[in-house]
C-alpha cells in the first residue's frame, strides 16, 4: 500500500494525536479547556486550531496549495504570535509535530518498509516547507504588531501637531480622516522563492 | 528505518509548559505584557505614598521597609469595612463557572488569567494571613504568606485584567472579581505600585480636568477644529458653549473622543446633536472646560480617588446652576455614576430629577445620580418623533454593535443603544448570542490598560471580540463596528486591524449625526469622515432615485 493511502486511512486518528499535542504545548488547565469547549465563540483559539488542521494536513497530503496552506495556517499562526507564553520556534513548532502524529500512527511493519519509508521522507519535506511558510506568516504577523505600536502613537503625534496648527497638511481635494494604515496589514505572504503562484 | 519512538529534534523546540501547582510556578514579567510603572510625579501631585523612579522588571522595587505590614494592614481594613470584599474572600468554592470567561485566559492561555485563580491569587494570602484554619493549615489550606514574590505575582495578573465582569456574570454566588481587582489595585497604590497608563490620567485630571492633559483653551480650539469640519460636510457652523452659566443641560463626555480618532467623529456627532436641539427646541446644552473628562481612572487607582475625580463634575455642574447633566459614550464613567456616585459624592440635590424638557419624560433611574446616559435621551427624542432623521445616509456601513462592558454589565443599558442604532441606519446584525449584551466581550484594554507597551496583552484579550466581528463580517459583510466608550473606539481600530482588518470603528452618535437632517443643511454627498454617503456597489444617481430617500 502507497503511504498516501495509509495516511488517507488513518487520517482522522493522525489529526486528532496532531491536535492533542499541539494542545499540550499549553498549561494543562488551558488544555482541557481547550480540548473541552466545543463552542466556536466560547473557545476560539481551540477551535480555531480543530478546524485548521484537516484541511491543512488533506493539502500537505494533495495539494501543497501556497494560498490554501497560507489560508489554514493564518489564523492559527496569528493567535500563537500573540501569545508570549510561546517563544517564535515554539510559536511555529506545532507543524513539525506532525511528524510524530503520523509516525505513531503507522504500524512497525509499515515503518520498516523501503517504499514507505522513502515516501514518508518526501511527505516530512513537504512539513519542513509548511514550517517554513509558517515563519513567514508568523513574522508578518510580529511586524503587524510593531506596525500598530508605531503608527498609533504616530497618528496620535500627528494629529495633535495638526489640531494646534504646528503642522499644515498640504490639501488633496480631501480633508484629512484617519490616516488608515491599520487596514493595509493583513497577512499576505509572498510565495516562496521556488514555487510560481 | 524508522523508529517511531525516537525522540525527535523538532519536539524538542516545542513548548513546555510547567508541570508545578501554580503556587509554586514563577512569575515571568514577558514584554508585551506589562505597562510601564508610574512616574514620580503623578504619584506626588496626587499625594499618592512611594512616589519614585522604578521598573517592575528590576529586581529592587524601591518599596518601603515595612511594606508587607503596610499591605496587609490595608487588607485588614477593607476587610472590616468593604462587606463585598470580605464576603467574596470567604464563599468562592472554586466550582470553575468564572474559569474560563475571561477574555485574557481564552486569548493569552495562561491560567493566572482565570478569574477564579487571579482571585485566588489575593484569597491564598486572606488564608494564609487572616484565617485560623488558614494559617494552621497553610498551603493544605489553601493558604500562603505575602512574600516579595507573591507580590510581583499580583501586580503581573492584577494589570492583566480589565475588571469588565464578565466572569461575574457566570458565577453562581454573584462573586465580583472585579472588584477583588478594584481592592488588589488599591492594596498596591498604598506603596507606590501603579502604572503610568492610569497615574498619569489621574493626575491630569486632577489638575487640568481631563486624562489627557488638555487646557482649557486647547480643549476649545479642538471643537472649533471639529465645528469647521462638520462645516464642510454640512454647510451649518454647529457653534458650541462652553462654560456657560445657566445652561439647561451641562454635556460630559470622556476626553478620548476629542483628541483621538475615530472618537473624534463621534465627538463631532455630539455637537451636531446638541446644535440641533439648540436650534429646533431651543434647548441649551453647553461644555465644560473644566469637568471636561467623563472617564474616571479614579476607579482603577482606589475609591478615595474615584471619589475624588468624580466630585469635580457635580461642582462644575453646580457652579453653573444647569438643572442636570447629560453623559456620553463612556464605559467606565456609567460604572462609577451607577454604581459608586449616590455613596460617594451623593445625592446631588442641587440639581434637578432630570426631565427631558422637549418629550416630558422623567429619567426615574437617574434620579439621584442626577446623570442621563445620551442614548437613553436619544431614544426618549427618536421615540417621541423629535428628531428628524434619514436611515438611508447610513447605508455605506453594514453595522454591527460591541456592548461596552460597563454601560452592558454595570448599568444594564442594553436595549437604547440598540433602539438609537436601528433608528438610524438600515443594515444592522447582531453578532453570536455568546458574545454581546451581558456576555459580551471586552475590547481587552479597559481599566487603563489600553497603554501601547501592552500590545501582545491587548491583542491576545481583545481575541475573542475580533473572533466574533469577523465572524458577521464573514456572514454578512459587515464592515462597521459600533460601540459606545471612548477606550473602545482608542483601541478596537488596533484589534480590528489584527483579527478583523476589514471592519471599521465607530461611534453611536456619529451614525446619529450622519442620519440627522440639520435645518439649513446643504446637499448631503458625504458623511464626517468624508466618504460618499452612498455604498460602494452604488451609483449615486441610482440612490437619490430611491423613493424613501428624503435627503434630496
Amino acid at each position: 500500500m502507497r503511504l498516501n493511502d495509509l495516511l488517507e486511512q488513518k487520517k482522522a486518528a493522525i489529526i486528532k494525536e496532531w491536535f492533542n499535542l499541539i494542545v499540550n504545548s499549553y498549561p494543562s488547565d488551558t488544555a482541557y479547556f481547550l480540548k473541552k469547549q466545543k463552542d466556536h465563540f466560547a473557545n476560539p483559539v481551540g477551535t480555531t486550531i480543530l478546524h485548521s488542521l484537516k484541511p491543512l494536513f488533506d493539502e500537505i497530503l494533495n495539494g501543497m496549495d501556497h494560498k490554501a496552506i497560507v489560508s489554514y495556517l493564518d489564523p492559527m499562526i496569528r493567535i500563537r504570535a500573540v501569545q508570549v507564553m510561546f517563544s517564535p520556534s515554539q510559536a511555529v513548532a506545532f507543524i513539525f509535530s506532525l511528524k510524530k502524529a503520523v509516525r505513531s500512527n503507522l504500524k512497525k511493519r509499515e515503518n520498516q518498509d523501503d517504499h514507505i519509508i522513502n515516501e514518508l521522507i518526501i511527505f516530512e519535506s513537504k512539513i519542513d516547507e509548511v514550517g517554513l511558510m509558517a515563519f513567514d506568516i508568523f513574522m508578518k504577523c510580529r511586524e503587524q504588531v510593531y506596525k500598530l505600536k508605531a503608527n498609533g502613537e504616530r497618528n496620535r503625534v500627528f494629529r495633535a501637531f495638526q489640531r494646534a496648527g504646528l503642522v499644515y497638511e498640504i490639501p488633496d481635494g480631501k480633508r484629512p480622516g484617519v490616516m488608515n494604515v491599520l487596514k493595509s496589514s493583513n497577512t499576505a505572504v509572498a510565495p516562496l522563492d521556488d514555487r510560481v503562484d | 528505518m524508522i523508529n517511531p519512538n525516537s525522540k525527535e529534534r523538532a519536539l524538542e523546540l516545542g513548548h513546555k509548559p510547567p508541570k508545578t501547582d501554580w503556587m509554586d510556578t514563577p512569575t515571568v514579567y514577558k514584554e508585551g505584557i506589562y505597562c510601564y510603572a508610574a512616574k514620580p510625579a503623578r504619584l506626588e501631585y496626587v499625594s499618592l505614598p512611594n512616589p519614585r523612579d522604578w521598573s517592575c522588571t528590576a529586581e529592587d522595587w524601591q518599596l518601603p521597609e515595612n511594606w508587607k505590614e503596610i499591605i496587609l494592614e490595608g487588607m485588614k481594613e477593607r476587610l472590616e469595612k468593604y462587606r463585598t470584599f470580605k464576603i467574596f474572600m470567604d464563599i468562592c468554592v472554586r466550582c470553575g463557572a468564572c474559569a474560563d470567561k475571561c477574555h485574557f485566559f481564552i486569548g493569552t492561555g495562561d491560567p493566572k488569567n482565570m478569574p477564579v485563580l487571579r482571585a485566588e491569587l489575593i484569597r491564598s494570602v486572606y488564608r494564609g494571613e487572616f484565617t485560623t484554619a488558614g494559617k494552621i493549615l497553610g498551603r493544605i489550606g489553601g493558604g500562603r504568606k505575602l512574600t516579595l514574590d507573591v507580590l510581583k505575582e499580583w501586580w503581573y495578573y492584577l494589570f492583566q485584567c480589565t475588571e469588565c465582569r464578565r466572569c461575574s456574570v457566570f458565577c453562581p454566588y454573584g462573586i465580583d472579581t472585579a472588584e477583588i481587582t478594584i481592592i488588589g489595585r488599591e492594596l498596591l497604590n498604598l506603596i507606590g505600585l501603579n502604572i503610568d497608563w492610569i497615574a498619569a490620567p489621574v493626575a491630569f485630571c486632577y489638575r487640568t480636568g481631563n486624562h489627557m492633559g488638555i487646557q482649557p483653551h486647547a480643549y476649545v480650539d479642538m471643537l472649533d477644529f471639529f465645528t469647521d469640519e462638520i462645516e464642510n460636510v454640512t454647510g451649518v457652523r454647529c457653534q458650541q458653549t462652553f462654560n456657560k452659566k445657566g445652561a439647561d443641560i451641562l454635556f460630559i463626555t470622556p476626553s478620548g473622543d476629542v483628541f483621538g480618532d475615530p472618537g473624534t467623529y463621534t465627538c463631532m456627532g455630539y455637537m451636531i446633536v446638541i446644535h440641533y436641539l439648540r436650534e429646533v427646541y431651543g434647548l441649551d446644552i453647553t461644555w465644560s472646560t473644566y469637568a471636561s473628562e467623563g472617564g474616571n481612572f479614579g476607579l482603577f487607582t482606589s475609591h478615595e480617588m474615584m471619589k475624588r475625580l468624580n466630585a469635580k463634575m457635580y461642582a462644575e455642574a453646580k457652579r453653573l446652576g444647569v438643572k442636570w447633566i447629560l453623559g456620553g459614550e463612556c464605559g467606565h464613567m456609567w460604572r462609577v455614576i451607577n454604581q459608586y456616585m449616590d455613596t460617594m459624592n451623593g445625592p446631588a440635590d442641587f440639581l434637578e430629577e432630570p426631565v427631558n424638557p422637549i418629550t416630558g419624560t422623567k429619567f426615574e433611574n437617574a434620579k439621584t445620580t442626577k446623570m442621563v446616559h445620551i442614548t437613553e435621551f436619544l431614544s426618549d427624542l427618536i421615540i417621541h418623533g423629535k428628531l428628524n432623521l434619514d436611515p438611508n445616509r447610513n447605508d455605506r456601513l453594514k453595522n454591527t454593535f460591541h456592548d461596552s462592558c460597563n454601560p452592558a454589565r454595570a448599568m444594564g443599558i442594553l436595549e437604547e443603544p440598540r433602539y438609537v442604532i436601528k433608528s438610524v441606519c438600515n443594515n444592522f446584525y447582531e453578532m453570536p448570542r455568546n458574545t454581546i449584551r451581558e456576555q459580551t466581550f471586552c475590547c481587552g484594554c479597559g481599566s487603563g490598560l489600553n497603554a501601547g507597551e501592552d500590545m501582545e496583552l491587548r491583542l491576545a484579550g481583545g481575541m475573542p471580540r475580533g473572533n466574533a466581528v469577523q465572524y458577521v463580517h464573514n456572514k454578512h459583510g459587515v464592515n462597521n463596528l459600533i460601540c459606545m466608550c471612548a477606550i473602545d473606539r482608542a483601541v478596537l481600530p488596533a484589534c480590528m486591524g489584527y483579527w478583523a482588518p476589514e471592519v471599521d470603528v465607530s461611534g453611536i452618535n456619529e451614525l446619529v449625526a450622519n442620519a440627522l437632517i440639520l435645518p439649513g443643511e446643504k446637499e448631503k454627498t458625504v458623511n464626517l469622515r468624508d466618504e460618499p454617503i452612498w455604498p460602494k456597489d452604488v451609483e449615486p444617481d441610482e440612490f437619490y432615485k430611491r423613493p424613501s430617500f428624503p435627503g434630496r
